[in-house]
């Protein structure tokens, strides 16, 4: 059968997994192994992924994999490619896959070492914007306006009050290789973006927008067209930062916010004046993104 | 399964592969796809979670003992040629 396909055939998750309807981080995992192929070892903190791969003794995982302490993703990482240094294997790719919770609040510090010993690993981020796997509480990436069962709304309009922490631009200030974002809506890019990675020697992060319907509210079948409007309201933003030059690799055409918003129960008590709040703050981020784009691009086409 | 102490490893090792957990019974929704109408683009089987959707020449084959009916290739399917119908029908 010659099927025309736009991602590799090779399959190194399995069905059974325990990952709940629609799942965006199982579209990321999916992905970033169809990207990496079978010589890759795995690092996973306490997040969603450490309950899919399914109960002992099941795996849906066709790859080595290690259970990590919530803080010590990037700890992890480093030791297993110290350990395959002393080994002489350097054909192996070494991944530490962690949330958004595990990278923004918990994980930093030891993703900050790694990336200050300037070791070869990639670190994957997966943002679904809330600690999921413990039942909805709000993580330092949880955008502003926002319902979680640590920030519950009620009568008094205790939603979220912080807007998305910016981890791209924590990272970026450690000076690594590459940093990337990308989203599960586009698997091609997403793809692409980590075999980019994966090339290239030094710490790399990504940071992989991935929906949850189970703690956005919203149905499960909208997962992938959720993160297209995600990126068309500029509530998420595609583009790479390779040495120092960002390079925004999708620049669709503006909608407004509230389409996106109303489509998710964890944002439906949102007032009108929150809304253009938070709108005004995300067209101000993407401005500041276009400007950074087009001055470290005349920098590096000036320096050659 | 090990039996003795000896054999077991220090370590919990997963071992099985996950297709023996049969994830098909969590679905409400079964998507059926009108072949005649597919146009073998396969954007179900690029978004699906679960990955139970084969590749064949007459389009997509559902694994319905693992699919759990969320969906997602019923609303990319540019022709919609796959419709969400009630499990208790």
């Amino acid at each position: 059968m010659m099927a025309k396909l736009t991602i590799p055939e090779e399959e190194l998750m399995s069905p059974g997994h325990m990952g709940c309807l629609g799942c965006g981080a199982t579209q990321a995992m999916r992905y970033v192994l169809k990207a990496a192929g079978k010589r890759t070892i795995l690092s996973i903190p306490a997040c969603c992924w450490a309950v899919m791969p399914g109960v002992w003794p099941n795996t849906c995982l066709q790859v080595p994999e290690l259970y990590t302490p919530f803080e010590t993703t990037g700890a992890s990482i480093s030791g297993i490619r110290a350990a395959l240094d002393a080994l002489g294997q350097e054909d192996i790719n070494v991944i530490g896959f962690a949330g958004d919770g595990g990278t923004a609040d918990i994980g930093i510090q030891a993703l900050s070492g790694t990336a200050d010993r300037e070791d070869d690993v990639l670190y994957i981020m997966y943002d679904n914007e809330a600690y999921m796997n413990t039942g909805i509480q709000r993580s330092g990436s949880t955008p502003l306006g926002t319902w979680t069962t640590t920030t519950p709304v009620g009568v008094k309009g205790d939603w979220e009050k912080s807007p998305k922490k910016n981890v791209t631009a924590i990272m970026a200030a450690h000076g690594i290789p590459y940093i990337a974002t990308a989203t599960t809506g586009y698997p091609e890019d997403l793809i692409r973006k980590v075999k980019k990675a994966l090339s290239i020697k030094g710490t790399k992060f990504i940071q992989i927008f991935s929906p949850c319907p189970t703690g956005w509210k919203m149905d499960p079948a909208l997962t992938v067209s959720i993160t297209k409007e995600a990126l068309s309201t500029r509530a998420f933003n595609l583009f790479e930062i390779e040495n120092g030059v960002y390079r925004i690799t999708m620049k669709p055409k503006k909608t407004p916010l509230k389409e996106y918003l109303m489509k998710q129960g964890r944002f439906r008590h949102m007032p009108d004046d929150l809304i253009a709040k938070v709108e005004a703050g995300l067209d101000t981020a993407y401005e500041n993104l276009l400007h950074l784009e087009e001055f470290t691009q005349k920098k590096a086409g000036s320096s050659q | 399964m090990p039996g003795t102490m000896d054999e077991i490893p220090i370590t919990p090792i997963n071992t099985v592969n996950s297709t023996v957990v049969k994830t098909g019974g969590w679905r409400a929704f079964r998507p059926i796809c009108d072949t005649e109408k597919c146009i073998k683009c396969w954007s179900c089987w690029k978004f699906c979670p679960d990955v139970s959707i084969a590749i064949s020449e007459n389009g997509p084959v559902y694994d319905y003992d693992h699919c759990k009916g969320c969906g997602i290739c019923a609303n990319v399917c540019p022709v919609k040629c796959i419709e969400m119908i009630p499990e208790n029908k």
